[in-house]
């Protein structure tokens, strides 16, 4: 819609996006020790492509930027968990009170094992698995995000583990949680995530001949072909909205 | 002879393979003969049986009557509820959250909505009468669902008069919603910041009554059911799963609570002030179906009790706020109508028409778009009438979800359907399912 409208005469002259200047990044961007790492971009305010900026934000950039790395001593009982599993972690995130633990993929199976059977941490219960795509986030566009709960202790963690688009492969945590069986199906019928070692990695909630993984953020939404006068409403992601 | 061309065998990897559709078992015996076609037998049950709880399909390898093998075959109710999310604002996610376990839809939007008052770093800051009337409703949805799941259940197992005294007194907490919410389901009555409304005059009565009448009303499930030998002979000893099955299996809620553990999310957990009310957890020690049963009729006494302490405390606040102070928020999620049913009040009309651009600008802005969320993730499950519910809530800071994944009860425990029926009767695999109490919105979202 914004196109045709964009088309007439008046069309305003395209801009190029301004710099992105430091004092416009969160403060933690760049500083030394900390890895603060940006998962995206944020252009203009108004979701508008392919048109003439009429907003005067076009040209506003903007990182995405997740929250930072926590820093020791994280207090409380995340330091117990965190000591038991310490050379295992990539990073760790604590945001609104909840500890995030991320882990390399050649690590996970061992922090699994780790968190059921260690008595410090006897975490018994396996949620959940959830993916999260991050098309910006270069080198490890795929999350898997476990959520794990001890009854023993009364506690929840959650573990993160990120692959590239390129090499999508991680173990599966089956052998160690079983619940994970059908979590773990649905992660690969939607994101595409492989889990090596799952006992029979199929599609769960898609039909088994379904092409590409639905929730993925590059995957095409397609539109209503509904027709008024020549125009037809576009696909969600295509359609102007705010950004 | 002419040939059928369904009851004719093909081979195929796993061996000779018959399609069978009834009224030719003549054919198909005479053509088995010996081998291995004649030991395996693979039925289809579902995905439209009457006795499968919704679109569930079940793939059951049987021997006589003695099933050796199943398995479930899901998916027929996807409708990508998680994805659609990702394309409306925070507030408009509730409306579609709350429609994927349509037996439970307080549950839903309850868990994605502490999800995102945590994000928002708002936890704290909800008025008490909006946890209250939460609580309230969430309680009243405990029993509905309880009570559907007892009912159905029954009506699989042929008793019938279960299913419906089951919906009689469903339907007296539907009207409940539907005097409070205005709806009977899909409601998306539970916003970030609060609740949409205050309750309607007259509601606390409603509810009183209704309480009262269910405290009538319950004992007869007991008198009929508890210590009735054919439902007891049906529900003993089937569906059987221990502790260890549970933890493993990732198992919660009655099923858990039917092992003698009594693990409950209200109390190990406690959202929304459930840590203020007084209730007791409930718990079986048999692992069966038959203490799935009690465990849900006894809960659903405790929810009696906590509603009655919930209208007791609302009856002190009348006229207290139900949305957040924070208006920025509680503009998008409780957008207020006139008195005509239309737009905004003419106050507000002239304040930003005429009086202040800023006002109008904001207006405009929290209108079209909704409030943003600062970049981060969230988990924060409810206890809901089948188990842990828990929304995985991603933000990147805009003004709608990232992502938003629900570990849906249903969904996980369905994995025990295998175990709990391996081994038992064909017609035990049906109270095993009801003994889950799968609701297919909530598995397939």
């Amino acid at each position: 819609m914004s196109d045709e409208r964009s088309a007439g005469p008046e069309k305003a002259v395209e801009q190029p996006a301004v710099e992105q200047s430091p004092e416009n990044a969160p403060e933690a961007l760049g500083e030394p020790g900390l890895e603060v790492r940006a998962v995206g971009e944020r252009h203009g305010m108004f979701g508008v492509r392919g048109s003439g900026d009429t907003s005067g934000y076009g040209g506003l950039v903007a990182p995405i930027v997740l929250p930072g790395v926590a820093q020791r001593p994280y207090g409380g009982w995340f330091d117990t968990v965190a000591d038991a599993l310490d050379p295992l972690i990539e990073q760790v995130v604590i945001h609104r009170g909840e500890i995030t633990f991320h882990v390399h993929r050649d690590h996970l199976l061992e922090v699994a094992r780790k968190l059921r059977d260690d008595p410090s941490l006897r975490f018994e219960l396996l949620s959940g698995v959830s993916g999260v795509h991050y098309p910006g986030d270069a080198g490890r566009e795929l999350h898997a995000v476990y959520h794990l709960m001890s009854f023993t202790w009364n506690r929840r963690v959650r573990v993160e583990v990120a692959v590239p688009d390129s090499d999508p492969h991680l173990p599966s945590v089956v052998p160690v949680y079983p619940a994970a069986d059908w979590h773990e199906r649905e992660t690969w019928d939607m994101f595409g995530l492989q889990f090596d070692g799952h006992p029979a990695l199929t599609r769960i909630l898609m039909p088994d001949d379904w092409p590409g993984h639905p929730q993925r953020k590059d995957y095409p939404l397609g539109g209503i072909p509904v027709e008024y006068k020549g125009a037809s409403v576009p696909p969600p992601d295509q359609r102007r909205s705010y950004s | 002879m002419t040939t059928d061309y369904y009851a004719d065998g093909t081979d195929t990897a796993d061996g000779r393979v018959f399609t069978v559709t009834g009224q030719d078992w003549d054919e198909i015996a005479a053509d088995m003969g010996e081998g291995d076609a004649a030991e395996r037998i693979v039925v289809n049950m579902g995905p439209q049986h009457p006795s499968t709880h919704g679109v569930l399909r079940l793939i059951l390898e049987i021997e006589g009557e003695t099933v050796t093998e199943a398995r479930c075959g899901i998916g027929y109710l996807h409708t990508g509820i998680e994805k659609n999310m990702e394309y409306r604002s925070w507030t408009q996610g509730v409306t579609f959250c709350t429609r994927m376990d349509y037996l439970s839809p307080f549950f839903n939007e309850m868990t994605y909505v502490l999800g995102v008052e945590r994000l928002l770093d708002i936890e704290d800051d909800i008025p008490e009468k909006a946890q209250i009337m939460r609580v309230l409703l969430m309680e009243l949805n405990r029993i509905s669902s309880h009570l559907v799941c007892i009912a159905t259940g029954g009506m699989e197992i042929g008793a019938l008069t279960v299913m419906t005294i089951g919906f009689r007194e469903r339907e007296l907490v539907l009207d409940l919603f539907e005097l409070i919410t205005g709806l009977r389901m899909n409601h998306a009555f539970i916003r970030p910041g609060g609740v949409a409304q205050d309750l309607p005059p007259g509601a606390l009565d409603e509810i009183r009554s209704f309480v009262a009448l269910m405290k009538k009303r319950l004992p007869e499930y007991a008198a009929l059911c508890n210590a009735n030998p054919i439902f007891k002979a049906r529900l003993e000893n089937v569906g059987h799963l221990d502790l260890e099955g549970c933890m493993a299996l990732g198992l919660t809620g009655p099923v858990l609570r039917s092992t003698g553990y009594g693990f409950d999310l209200r109390k190990a957990q406690p959202y929304c002030g459930y840590e203020t009310y007084d209730f007791d957890v409930q718990t079986w020690d048999t692992s069966d179906s038959y203490g799935r049963f009690r465990v849900r009729l006894n809960e659903m006494h405790e929810s009696l009790r906590i509603i009655e302490q919930a209208a007791d405390r609302l009856a002190r606040m009348e006229g207290a706020p139900v949305m957040v102070a924070d208006k920025k928020v509680a503009w998008p999620s409780q957008l207020s109508i006139g008195s005509d049913g239309m737009g905004n009040s003419l106050d507000h009309i002239r304040h930003i028409m005429g009086e202040s651009m800023e006002a109008l600008i904001h207006h405009f802005k929290l209108v079209t778009e909704g409030f943003r969320v600062p970049a981060g993730q969230a988990y924060v499950p409810v206890e809901s009438p089948r188990g842990e519910l828990g929304a995985h809530v991603v933000s990147d800071g805009g003004t709608r979800p990232f992502r938003a994944h629900f570990r849906d009860p249903s969904f996980n425990n369905l994995q025990a359907m295998g175990v709990m029926s391996e081994g038992g009767q064909i017609a035990d695999v049906i109270v095993a399912i009801a003994s889950i109490d799968p609701v297919m919105g909530g598995v397939d979202r």
